[in-house]
């Protein structure tokens, strides 16, 4: 029997944990990248060629997005974890009656929520300054949702793992940095030689990237429905591991 | 009687230390029962395996009939613990936590805010409601945590040396809240390192060593078990030297005199004989049976010099 209360007790804590710091949480990601977006797009906006039509500009403007919202989904679940563990709160959780799977469901939902916060703080001050579009605005929704989701879910696998900032901090950088930076973020995976373009090909962010781009331009480097397959089994295989995690009390449970 | 909780042979082993071997009792519904041992022992183990902080690696646990594995739902809502390390919280004041952990047991609405207020006045934290729980002091976090493990009126109350590093005042305002719990009809398990507290609190305990049952009985049975009684002798001429047998029962010197501990079963003439044949020059004797805490050091030293 699902504890529905217990499963919203935990999601709103989650959520107004970010929000209560939402100077750090929300504002700023959504000001470094507009800085991004500043300075990449003014700088090379007709020197490098995208899709056609589209300035450079518009091009990563949903890259952007999603990298910031990749970004901020990891960090909510992790470090609200890694801070539960070091603070000890986590105990509080832990001797409730929440079963695993509630609990890994709220602190996604929440990672979920604040990546897409972030995300539409990012879209509606883009476009006071650029013309974009959303052709297929479904696909932009359901993209937001399961990449958050997958990186949530990702978070919270560091978070357990992790024994101090250091190593979540390791992860962060070593790990989730450059696979969203080689993402296709700043650029069309076409544009790269072809070994780079192959390379590509084995990094899951790619996908979440390029089927989030779809829903805006209706083009993208792959098909749309290879994105969706990438992105949900990647999400389906961190949700399990968490999941035995959770269940065998890794890190968490003495 | 029923049981409030019951251990069959729980095991729990870390990498470098079997922290748990086999530890086996029960718990009747309604005691306030002692979980004595030294440190290392086991006793948060156990306490932790109990609540589901901690997995054992075999055996089983049961709250109130269930299992605290497969029904830990039934389990965790009739526990409430009272973990040793002080918790903090930077996100939220006191009553929000509060408020959150009713959540999580599903408790809401007018009645549940209500228990809220009344925890918070009992346990003196009425003004520090709106407060960060980084700026309460140690003492104030212990009542904050105490708060926590009652929010949901679990049936069975584990405090897990809930009265370390507090000031006297609060220590007794703790014990008072505590005995009346007690007497509300709430079972209380309690491990402490203070053993006259244990002694006048408990009406059961057990003794854990190195991670085993070394005793368990009623705290008063034990304690007329235990195969000593003290005789304090208060003597004219303390500077006399001990001959004889008499060497060997000081336990303690003092001052004016002596304490021996000797046999239970043996006669007090001879005893006498001996301090005679010392030339102590007896100026007052007194007798008693064994403390909580000299049975606890016997039981759990005997131990230690058996190893050696």
């Amino acid at each position: 029997m699902f504890n529905f209360a217990g499963f919203w007790a935990l999601f709103i804590k989650e959520v107004r944990r970010f929000y209560s710091v939402m100077v750090q949480t929300v504002f700023a990601p959504v000001i470094s990248t507009l800085l991004f977006l500043l300075v990449f797009g003014q700088v090379v906006d007709s020197r490098i060629e995208t899709y056609a039509g589209l300035t450079y500009s518009q091009f990563i403007i949903p890259g952007l997005i999603m990298m910031a919202l990749l970004q901020n989904a990891f960090s909510n679940s992790s470090s609200s974890l890694i801070q539960s563990k070091m603070h000890g709160n986590l105990t509080f959780v832990l001797l409730s009656p929440i079963s695993a799977f509630e609990f890994y469901l709220a602190f996604v939902a929440a990672a979920v929520v604040r990546g897409v916060v972030v995300g539409v703080g990012i879209l509606l001050v883009s476009i006071i300054w650029f013309d974009l579009s959303w052709q297929q605005p479904l696909w932009i929704l359901l993209f937001a949702v399961l990449s958050a989701a997958m990186m949530g879910g990702l978070g919270m696998m560091a978070g357990i793992i992790s024994d101090k900032y250091d190593h979540l901090a390791g992860f962060q950088n070593f790990v989730i940095m450059p696979l969203t930076f080689l993402s296709g973020v700043f650029y069309s995976i076409h544009s790269l030689p072809e070994f780079w373009q192959q390379v590509s090909y084995f990094n899951p962010f790619f996908y979440m990237v390029d089927g989030f781009r779809y829903g805006f331009f209706a083009q993208a480097d792959v098909s749309v429905y290879l994105s969706l397959l990438v992105t949900t089994v990647f999400l389906i295989l961190v949700s399990v591991i968490n999941l035995i995690l959770l269940h065998k009390g890794v890190k968490i449970r003495g | 009687m029923s049981l409030a909780v019951k251990f069959d042979n729980v095991v729990k082993n870390y990498p470098n230390v079997q922290a748990l071997k086999g530890v086996s009792f029960d718990v009747e519904e309604g005691a306030f029962f002692g979980l004595l041992g030294p440190n290392g022992a086991g006793k948060s183990t156990l306490i932790n395996a109990m609540s589901g902080l901690v997995l054992a690696d075999s055996g089983q646990i049961k709250v109130q009939g269930f299992d605290v594995v497969s029904d830990y739902r039934t389990t965790r809502r009739a526990l409430g613990l009272v973990p040793q390390e002080l918790i903090a919280d930077p996100f939220f004041t006191i009553r929000e936590l509060l408020e959150l952990q009713s959540g999580y047991f599903g408790l809401k609405g007018q009645v549940q805010r209500n228990w809220i207020d009344e925890l918070l006045q009992r346990l003196a934290l009425s003004e520090k409601a709106g407060a960060n729980t980084n700026e309460l002091s140690g003492g104030m976090k212990r009542r904050v945590l105490i708060a926590m493990a009652l929010v949901h009126k679990p049936r069975v109350i584990v405090l897990d040396e809930p009265t370390a590093g507090v000031d006297v005042d609060l220590r007794r305002t703790l014990w008072d809240f505590t005995k009346e719990l007690h007497q509300q009809g709430h079972t209380v398990i309690l491990t402490t390192h203070y053993l006259e507290e244990a002694e006048a609190l408990c009406d059961k305990v057990a003794i854990l060593n190195k991670g085993q049952v070394q005793a368990i009985d009623d705290t008063q049975a034990l304690l007329s078990k235990h195969p000593y009684r003290y005789l304090k002798v208060k003597v004219a001429n303390p500077e006399a030297s001990l001959v004889g047998p008499l060497q060997k029962l000081v336990v303690d010197k003092e001052p004016s005199g002596y304490v021996f501990q000797v046999d239970k079963n043996s006669s007090m003439t001879q005893a006498m004989a001996w301090m005679e044949q010392s030339g102590l020059e007896v100026v007052d004797v007194s007798s008693r049976d064994a403390t909580l805490e000299e049975v606890f050091l016997d039981l759990t030293s005997a131990e230690v010099s058996a190893d050696v």
